[in-house]
């Protein structure tokens, strides 16, 4: 397995982490360390994105932003 | 973090039993919706726009929107998958307002390969987000993603920050299923690249070249 065949399948391997990694693929791993720090990093991308939330809204905000919209909505928009 | 969650076969989205008290003109069955997913809209809606006005713009009109039209609403889609539909399109004519007309779609600029052959392959710290403060983190996390077109950042915000499976990401976008897939590994192969100036492991080579061109200096 190339290192390009390997990546086509990056995605899978990210979103089935339950399910076994294929023999080949673990095969490829254990012998190519820059795919294993793509895949490693490429996870840690995600659960780094995951648990910092970005433009999360103050609360003030939120709340101003709610009471116009339930205020339309109450008058039929 | 809330993700929207997956539900088992033939069981009943609760969203389903709001919306019905919605059309029954339970007006606080709706206040339950938009408390239930303004924060996720907004996200949406700052990830297109770039901008925090047009975002609490775009939040009020897609809510606002999908009150308007919820008899269209079908119910062969999930009411989260149709409203962020129309904050997408929401979304989008803000940005073409700003850009005084030009035609703006969520397929801009998808030609990009940049990013999507893996060329830093440094190995990253270990917990690599605790070497910078919350807000420095924060900084870099935005700076990183806005560098993505639109299109691959609304995919990644959908996938893999609130969850939602790739049909419903290409049924929210009007995408197709490859097309959501490829915009998906492209979005995650550049941010890893980009993050990875910030958090690759200092090797002890570098630290030494580092050192020695400090004391060059002084």
């Amino acid at each position: 397995m190339t290192c390009t065949e390997f990546l086509a399948l990056l995605d899978d391997m990210i979103d089935d982490a339950a399910t076994s990694m294929r023999a080949d693929l673990k095969e490829h791993l254990s012998t190519c360390e820059h795919c294993e720090v793509t895949l490693n990093t490429t996870r840690k991308t995600i659960q780094i994105y995951r648990s910092h939330q970005l433009y999360e809204m103050p609360s003030s905000l939120r709340e101003r932003l709610h009471a116009a919209i339930m205020a339309r909505c109450k008058k039929g928009c | 973090m809330a993700t929207i969650q997956p539900l088992a076969e033939n069981e009943q989205h609760p969203d389903v039993a709001l919306v019905e008290r919605v059309r029954a003109g339970d007006v606080s069955a709706y206040d339950e919706l938009v408390r239930k997913y303004d924060r996720q809209v907004f996200r949406i809606a700052q990830h297109i726009t770039q901008n925090r006005e047009d975002a609490e713009d775009v939040m009020q009109d897609a809510f606002l929107k999908a009150y308007e039209k919820l008899d269209q609403f079908q119910g062969n889609s999930k009411f989260y998958t149709w409203l962020v539909r129309i904050a997408v399109n929401e979304s989008l004519m803000r940005l073409r307002k700003r850009r005084t007309g030009k035609m703006v779609s969520i397929d801009e600029d998808v030609a990009t390969e940049d990013g999507s052959v893996p060329r830093d392959l440094a190995d990253w710290a270990p917990d690599p987000e605790q070497n910078y403060t919350q807000s420095e983190l924060q900084k870099i996390l935005e700076k990183t993603i806005k560098g993505l077109p639109p299109g691959f950042r609304v995919v990644f915000e959908l996938r893999d920050v609130q969850g939602l499976s790739t049909e419903d990401t290409a049924e929210a976008l009007g995408l197709s299923v490859p097309a959501v897939k490829s915009r998906l590994l492209r979005a995650r192969l550049q941010l890893r690249e980009r993050l990875s100036r910030y958090f690759k492991r200092k090797s002890t080579r570098s630290a030494a070249k580092s050192t020695a061109s400090d004391g060059r200096k002084g």
